[in-house]
């Protein structure tokens, strides 16, 4: 069934159809929708979950982890500063290894105090265990929750799935439902080996000594590392039932290309409009978008930008005082990569400063005026 | 008192281990009572058993036996709840001497 929904009702369905059974959710601006919709369907039955108010985001994720221990498929959703107050907890979901799902609506950190779209609170979360897949559509963010539920609970680590505010929180796009019991084929219930209950009571996230923490640290980099893997199959599956592949990676017109964009978000579907545009007027461009950030696909990256002739990372970010962050984690993924193809760094669209097809425009006539890159940033769009 | 279980675990390698720090054993090989600066100490003439001490011991480190209350040094750290809660003020603080 197709519905014309905003990206934040994609995530209310997401978790309808992968059977959320715990939901506690404090709101902000712009995530309501998520779970005001997701409340409905719980009053209405139409989703049987426990839908749990809570005084704040660090109880909200509180509450996913004691869920999740305890046998329960558990979903949120938040955004920038909720996301921030989360922090702790997002720790604590991923080192006991509850597989929560998270709906995380990119919003710029105040302050200036701000609502609009950009990267930085996602970001900043980046080493918290967590797996991270950025959506360009609104269809996308729907499939992203079902695949996260699937991969997070055979490999029990948490998940965020990330969509711009505004530019897909509020827009409407036509959605494919899928139906109910194709997905329950995708995705079984959620059986933890281990978890809270009377019958065998245990204690969970106990004091942990020298002698234990660094091998269970290793153990959850060690299963995150099957998580690519896992992604791209669990994508395919996705494909045959439905018809839309879920990669690490959405590749357009890159086999050719002189001139490759490295983007994420709604700006990675920007970046296709200006790949048409640009081959228009006679220059092969190509775009490489980046769904999944954590685990970062060092290998689909490699092999498609070792055969780029040059490349340009576009950052809606900043780690201040380094550069854009991707554009951090490409040039580390290029290391030693025998005719890596020089790689441009672009700091634009902070704060929800539009990002169009004439921002990448900008950027190619840059980028190809150039060897190399002769400054670590080029801020694109900075009135000055 | 009840039978202490101070079996700690200890695993040789990874793959024998849990993904998550389930029951090592830590809370009960930790004999968090070191950390004691005062005492509790309970004059069990004035007691009233009225068991307001082992309810509000945080640790809990009181147990009652044969209705009287009996602290559990190993783990009591000394907050002083218990002392500042009886009704019959039974209970008092000591320097605690190591």
């Amino acid at each position: 069934m197709k519905k014309v929904i905003m990206g934040n009702h994609a995530l209310s369905y997401g978790a309808m159809l992968s059977r959320a059974q715990v939901i506690p959710a404090y709101p902000i601006t712009p995530q309501t929708q998520v779970v005001e919709l997701l409340s409905e369907m719980c009053a209405s039955k139409t989703l049987d979950a426990k839908f749990i108010k809570v005084e704040s985001e660090h109880s909200a994720m509180a509450s996913c982890i004691s869920a999740s221990a305890a046998g329960a498929r558990t979903f949120t959703a938040t955004s920038a500063q909720g996301l921030a107050l989360m922090h702790e907890m997002l720790h604590w979901a991923s080192g006991g290894r509850h597989p929560v799902v998270l709906g995380n609506i990119n919003r710029a950190m105040a302050p200036g105090w701000s609502i609009w779209t950009d990267q930085n609170d996602s970001l900043s979360e980046r080493d918290t265990g967590w797996m991270q897949f950025y959506c360009s559509s609104n269809q996308e963010v729907l499939d992203s929750v079902i695949q996260a539920y699937k991969v997070g609970e055979a490999l029990m680590i948490p998940a965020m799935v990330i969509l711009d505010a505004f530019a897909l929180s509020h827009t409407y796009e036509v959605v494919e439902i899928p139906e109910q019991d194709k997905v329950d084929a995708f995705l079984p219930p959620f059986k933890p080996e281990i978890r809270l209950t009377p019958d065998d009571p245990h204690a969970f996230g106990g004091l942990t000594g020298p002698e234990h923490y660094f091998e269970l640290r290793y153990k959850l980099q060690k299963d995150m590392e099957k998580a690519p893997a896992l992604i791209e199959g669990t994508g395919l599956e996705f494909e045959r039932l439905f018809g839309r592949r879920l990669g690490l990676v959405d590749e357009y017109k890159c086999g050719d290309a002189d001139l490759l964009f490295v983007s994420s978000g709604t700006a990675g579907y920007t970046a296709n409009v200006a790949v048409d545009l640009l081959r228009d007027e006679g220059i092969k461009a190509g775009n490489l978008r980046m769904r999944v950030v954590r685990p970062f696909p060092f290998e689909t990256v490699r092999r498609i930008l070792g055969k780029a002739k040059k490349a340009a990372v576009v950052d809606r970010n900043i780690s201040y005082g380094h550069h854009g962050i991707f554009y951090q984690e490409v040039k580390s993924a290029l290391y030693g990569v025998k005719k890596a193809p020089p790689v441009f760094g672009y700091i634009t669209g902070l704060g929800g400063r539009d990002i169009t097809p004439d921002t990448f425009k900008e950027i190619a006539a840059h980028a190809l005026a150039k060897d190399g890159p002769d400054e670590e940033i080029v801020w694109i769009g900075v009135k000055r | 008192m009840k039978e202490k279980k101070a079996k700690r675990i200890v695993y040789r390698s990874e793959r024998e281990m849990p993904l998550m720090v389930i029951s090592v054993g830590s809370q009960t090989h930790n004999l968090t009572g070191a950390w004691r600066n005062i005492r509790p100490e309970i004059d069990l003439e004035k007691c009233l058993k009225c068991g307001i001490c082992w309810k509000f011991c945080p640790e809990p480190a009181i147990e009652i036996v044969d209705e009287r209350p009996v602290v559990d040094y190993d783990y009591c750290k000394g907050c002083g709840i218990c002392a500042e809660e009886c009704p019959a003020k039974c209970i008092v603080m000591a320097e605690e001497r190591k």
